[in-house]
């Protein structure tokens, strides 16, 4: 079983869009919306909900204000001022618990914290594990953690061949969740500087986790001389630039339309991506029997 | 003034609105750009800054003398993140899990822990023409991005300047950390069901936090007119309307501003934060928030 991440560093560059196609085009497959803070993905493949989980992570401080003391200490220790006027503020709480062990008057209780729910479901295309975090909750990385999980158990039960998980943007915690011990990571870029510069820094992170990554420069006839130097910079990397996807407001449409873009259109931008995914396949094939 | 530009989904153009909205306004007033997009900060790729200084950000973490480690393993007990570990007589940190609460060193029986400086990014500071920028980068590999955003913000004018924050995309830690002690937080959407979603997520975020908001609509032309039915259901006012140009993507493909390569687009812009000290005002004087 091999597990494709599909990353991009900067947001909005086309990563579901890509993962929705890949969706109709990859034969035994999981699908994975690791995506938690803004999940799309169930936007274009209309799942089915099998079930729903409640996502139990971290703890809350909470002060009992008839055996407080008000000494203070509390407030004095926090390192992330959580606690004004003798209340918890709940969302700048990382739950550390440290007020709670120092109180002399053992005001202070840690509360459990619901953060968010995850969910399987079915598609027509196979089947979905996708999450929502709560609103302004941390722990992103942990319910990442959670869906990749529960993607795998359901890939080696049914034996399925492939994961396909649509990552979050940015390299920080939930990247990395989604990221450690993938087995390919696809990052999707557009050649624009901001891409350029944000591709550079998640490649770091696939380097420095150890995941093999390629490239994919998603309208790439915005500025050819941008996708001409991501091309020539990946090769210097001994990166594999698999997919050179062109602009079109057909994305956009299918997008409207709530269906993968490959089952919407047949022109070029379909073309394309069914022929990075023929590529990518070759090289998933190739490096499973070495 | 605090005006922070958000969105749930990414690459729908804070990046653009904040670094136009904040060189239309320098022309004529005190304003400071703050990149608290860590992960991948790219306001300077548009604002080109002259960078007058850098600091390394770090947080503390645990650093144990075996000399004085009974092993007691009070440490571990307390770490909530499970940066600490004690087996048999070996004490293990891991600072990658640590947050810097500084629990485990304040509750060593034996005071054998102390702490050091670890360095997780860096932020910058300096100016591009009138406009001040600084901006946070998260170290590639690492997880934590608000206490690098902390930092950045740390470096905020206190004055009467006009602070604009550039928001990372999402709704979890980071962009609380972002927004957290905003005036109004900008939300930049496009008119599709993925704008949309992700528009209403966004919008509860800020919600939770009390800040007043207002939508920026990009790339308007195709996609569904959802998004406008959404806000106003909502009671949301849409400040900006940008339309889908290919003029407008090649510019921002190059790294160049929206009101520099477009020098009447300023105007809009201006417009924009008149409309938003508009709602800032009303809002401070009405008596409930």
């Amino acid at each position: 079983m091999k597990e494709v991440v599909v990353l991009s560093g900067k947001g909005g560059t086309g990563k579901t869009t890509i993962v929705g196609s890949l969706a109709a085009l990859v034969e035994r497959k999981v699908l994975a919306d690791c995506d938690v803070d803004a999940a799309d993905l169930h936007l274009l493949l209309s799942p089915a909900e099998r079930q729903q989980n409640e996502f139990w992570s971290g703890q809350v401080a909470h002060i009992d204000a008839e055996r407080c003391n008000g000494c203070g200490l509390c407030q004095e220790l926090c390192r992330f001022n959580a606690i004004k006027d003798f209340r918890i503020d709940a969302v700048s709480c990382e739950g550390c618990g440290f007020c709670s062990h120092v109180c002399p008057t053992e005001a202070i209780s840690m509360k459990e914290n619901m953060a968010g729910y995850w969910y399987i479901s079915d598609t027509r295309y196979g089947p979905l594990v996708h999450a929502r975090l709560g609103i302004a909750q941390e722990n992103s990385g942990k319910l990442v953690a959670v869906v990749r999980q529960q993607a795998r158990h359901i890939a080696e039960e049914g034996g399925f061949e492939y994961i396909i998980s649509d990552g979050p943007p940015g390299i920080g915690c939930p990247v990395i969740s989604s990221l450690s011990g993938a087995g390919l990571a696809l990052l999707v870029t557009e050649p624009s500087l901001s891409g350029m510069h944000d591709l550079e820094r998640v490649l770091g992170v696939c380097r420095h986790f150890g995941v093999p990554a390629m490239v994919c420069i998603n309208k790439y006839d915005l500025n050819e001389e941008n996708t001409r130097q991501i091309e020539s910079q990946c090769l210097s990397q001994g990166v594999k630039v698999v997919g050179r996807v062109p602009f079109d407001n057909v994305v956009t449409e299918s997008i409207v339309q709530g269906v993968p873009l490959v089952e919407y259109s047949n022109g070029n931008v379909t073309r394309e991506i069914e022929g990075m995914w023929r590529r990518l396949l070759m090289i998933l094939t190739k490096g499973g029997k070495t | 003034m605090v005006i922070s530009v958000a969105s749930g989904q990414g690459g729908t153009g804070k990046t653009l609105v904040a670094t136009s909205l904040a060189l239309s306004l320098s022309a004529d007033s005190k304003v400071q750009l703050l990149d608290c997009d860590v992960e991948e900060p790219n306001d300077h790729v548009f604002l080109r800054p002259e960078i007058a200084g850098s600091k390394a950000v770090s947080i503390l973490v645990p650093r144990v003398d075996e000399a004085k480690c009974t092993y007691c393993g009070k440490c571990a007990q307390v770490c909530a993140y499970h940066a600490t570990a004690v087996l048999g007589n070996h004490v293990l940190t891991f600072p990658q899990l640590c947050h810097g609460c500084g629990a485990c060193c304040y509750l060593c029986p034996e005071k054998a822990i102390t702490e050091e400086s670890r360095q997780i990014g860096v932020v910058e500071w300096g100016h591009s023409d009138a406009l001040g920028f600084v901006q946070g980068r998260l170290a590639v590999g690492e997880a934590m991005a608000p206490p690098v955003i902390r930092k950045v913000k740390e470096y905020a004018n206190k004055d009467d300047t006009v602070i604009i924050i550039d928001v990372p995309p999402g709704t979890s830690c980071p962009v609380v950390e972002a927004i957290k002690g905003s005036d109004l937080c900008l939300l930049v959407t496009e008119p599709t069901p993925f704008g949309l979603n992700d528009l209403a997520l966004a919008v509860e975020t800020v919600r939770k936090l009390g800040i007043a908001c207002g939508v920026v609509l990009n790339r308007v032309g195709v996609g569904d007119n959802k998004v406008e039915e959404y806000c106003e259901q909502e009671s949301i006012p849409i400040l900006l309307t940008i339309p889908l140009d290919m003029e407008i993507a090649r510019l921002y493909s190059r790294g160049i501003a929206l009101v520099a390569g477009i020098p009447l687009s300023k105007s809009s812009f201006l417009q924009l934060f008149d409309k938003i000290a508009e709602i800032i005002d009303e809002r401070s004087r009405s008596p409930e928030r």
